[in-house]
């Protein structure tokens, strides 16, 4: 199994804003750069979030060697539901996930 | 003209390396700008209308910056004052510079630029078919009721009213609540710099030294000219390359190369960053792209209850095992408790009641993929109801149960621990953000207030 979090420079998301959500993925090389972004989607994404795909969008940013996605907060930042203020521990559960192609090459 | 904006860090209560803001100093900017604020703290500071951030450190960070402006003789910027940017915070920030100021000698000219908004002022160009919603959508469409609701509502200023405030030729500009970039892209922009590089060197400079390779270090600053920007670190050591000030465009932005801002957005889709040394970054091909019409982007939030927590240890080995089990127990009957004894229901007439399991997945709850085998665990209970006292009385009801309630129904009563007594902590108010939306102005000032006035009772600036 090769969690994401190993192959990449680092994951983090924040707020942008308190609706929305977005995490951004740093590759160290521009290899590793088209192997995760072969891998990853929004639908991907939308899984490991429990979330609606359509829901999310996917940025591309070769130049920064990363991909970005962002996406409704699943509760609104600071609600009587909202776990979490800053949005921050999410970005561990894509850097814990396995996604289908990442080990190959 | 080109113009040299000095950001002593992103946020004013952060703290920021002394060294690096005398190199900044030295570098002969001709304006200092920093931040006060943000909504990433969460709703209460815009609903109480309150800041996050300590007195005494705000104090103290601000008196350094004063006196900065006063060896480097430029203006100082301060926007989104103590955190909300509300008119409550904008006078906090004003009465500490009058502290300031007596104290050290200076008479000092001030101008505050009030973001806050009436209620009946949105609910009229909601009348005129001027505010729209953002995505998300947060709720049905937007009534006056809903505005009268809020306890607090802002409008983020832009680089307009930064610059009309700059331009009373204040020593000091404390603004309400404004956008991030506004506050360094304004100077640049009134001096004929272009446009595009303006606001694309303020959102890589608006959270400080984060840009840089030494993201504590706090100071940064940015030399804007008629095509493009060039941003530095001022910490010993601190860097800024092409890949870190590109990472910076992506941060709490949820569109890496769109920022939408009061009048137009800024285009970075085809800006190109290289290393103008080993330490400064050139930024060139950034658009700004002027909107048909003035919009500018509400915040409001609202009081949505009162909450009272209560928190339990589990060191037992058999109840830690069994945690998910025994909670689910718990809350059900909790529920029936609280039921069969206020006649209350869960609901937004009735009650809320959260208990989140500290050691197992209170952080992510469903999302939550990793099995765990802590020693203990914590259980907040977090209590939501319409008013404090309600609030607490649920809580001292299940405070017994908490602190006793068994995993099977034929066994001695455990007793876990109680960190402190009373077990219960009043939280206070419950506010929620509840607008996302933007209102259309025919002039920029027409939603903002601009005030000058002078502070401290000594003779020198």
């Amino acid at each position: 199994m090769a969690r994401l979090g190993d192959l990449v420079r680092g994951i983090r998301s924040k707020n942008a804003g308190p609706f929305m959500i977005t995490v951004d993925v740093f590759c160290a090389t521009g290899e590793s750069f088209d192997r995760v972004r072969a891998a990853l989607s929004a639908a991907g994404i939308a899984r490991v979030f429990g979330i609606d795909p359509a829901s999310v969008s996917m940025f591309e940013i070769p130049g920064a060697l990363a991909l970005k996605f962002s996406f409704p907060r699943p509760a609104i930042q600071g609600s009587r539901h909202d776990r979490d203020m800053h949005g921050a521990q999410l970005a561990l559960l894509l850097e814990e996930a396995d996604f289908p192609g990442l080990e190959e090459t | 003209m080109s113009t040299r904006v000095l950001v002593p860090s992103g946020v004013l209560g952060l703290g920021f390396d002394s060294d690096a803001l005398r190199r900044g100093i030295a570098w002969r900017p001709d304006i200092i700008c920093i931040d006060g604020g943000s909504t990433d703290s969460g709703p209460h500071y815009l609903g109480s209308g309150t800041s996050k951030y300590s007195r005494d450190a705000t104090r103290a960070e601000w008196a350094a910056l004063l006196a900065a402006r006063a060896e480097a003789g430029v203006p100082l910027v301060l926007g989104s004052a103590g955190t909300s940017g509300t008119d409550a915070t904008v006078e906090w920030m004003f009465a500490i510079t009058d502290e300031i100021a007596r104290e050290k000698g200076w008479r000092l000219r001030v101008a505050t630029l009030s973001s806050s908004q009436p209620a009946a002022r949105v609910a009229a160009a909601i009348g005129r078919g001027r505010v729209a919603p953002l995505a998300p959508r947060i709720g049905p469409d937007l009534s006056a009721a809903d505005l009268h609701a809020c306890a607090n509502i802002v409008a983020l200023a832009g680089a307009e009213q930064i610059g009309a405030a700059i331009r009373t030729g204040a020593d000091v500009v404390i603004a309400g609540r404004t956008t991030d970039t506004a506050l360094i892209s304004a100077l640049p922009i009134m001096n004929g710099d272009d446009a595009g590089a303006a606001w694309h060197g303020a959102k890589i400079a608006e959270c400080g030294a984060l840009c840089s390779t030494r993201p504590l270090s706090g100071v940064v600053g940015v030399v804007f000219d008629e095509h493009a920007c060039t941003v530095e670190a001022f910490a010993e050591g601190a860097r800024c390359t092409p890949e870190t000030v590109a990472a910076h465009m992506l941060y709490e932005n949820s569109d890496p190369f769109v920022l939408h801002e009061p009048g137009g957005h800024l285009d970075a889709s085809r800006a190109h960053y290289e290393a103008a040394d080993n330490r400064r970054v050139r930024i060139t091909g950034s658009q700004w792209v002027a909107a048909r019409s003035y919009r500018v982007k509400l915040e409001g939030a609202r009081l949505a209850g009162y909450q009272t927590t209560i928190l339990a240890l589990v060191r037992s080995e058999r109840y830690v095992r069994n945690i998910r089990t025994w909670l689910a127990r718990l809350e059900s009957f909790v529920k029936r408790e609280i039921a069969s004894r206020t006649g209350l229901v869960e609901g937004p007439d009735g009650y809320g009641i959260e208990f989140r399991a500290i050691g197992v997945d209170a952080a992510l709850g469903l999302l939550e993929t990793k099995p765990s085998n802590p020693s203990e665990v914590g259980v907040l209970v977090i209590v939501t109801a319409k008013s404090q006292a309600r609030a607490t009385d649920i809580a001292r009801l299940v405070n017994p149960f908490l602190l006793h309630f068994p995993l099977t129904e034929d066994e001695e009563l455990p007793t876990f621990a109680f960190p402190y007594s009373p077990a219960e902590t009043e939280r206070g108010p419950l506010y929620e953000f509840c607008l996302n939306h933007v209102m259309e102005i025919d002039d920029p000032m027409d939603a903002f207030g601009l005030e000058v006035r002078d502070v401290g009772d000594g003779q020198t600036r």
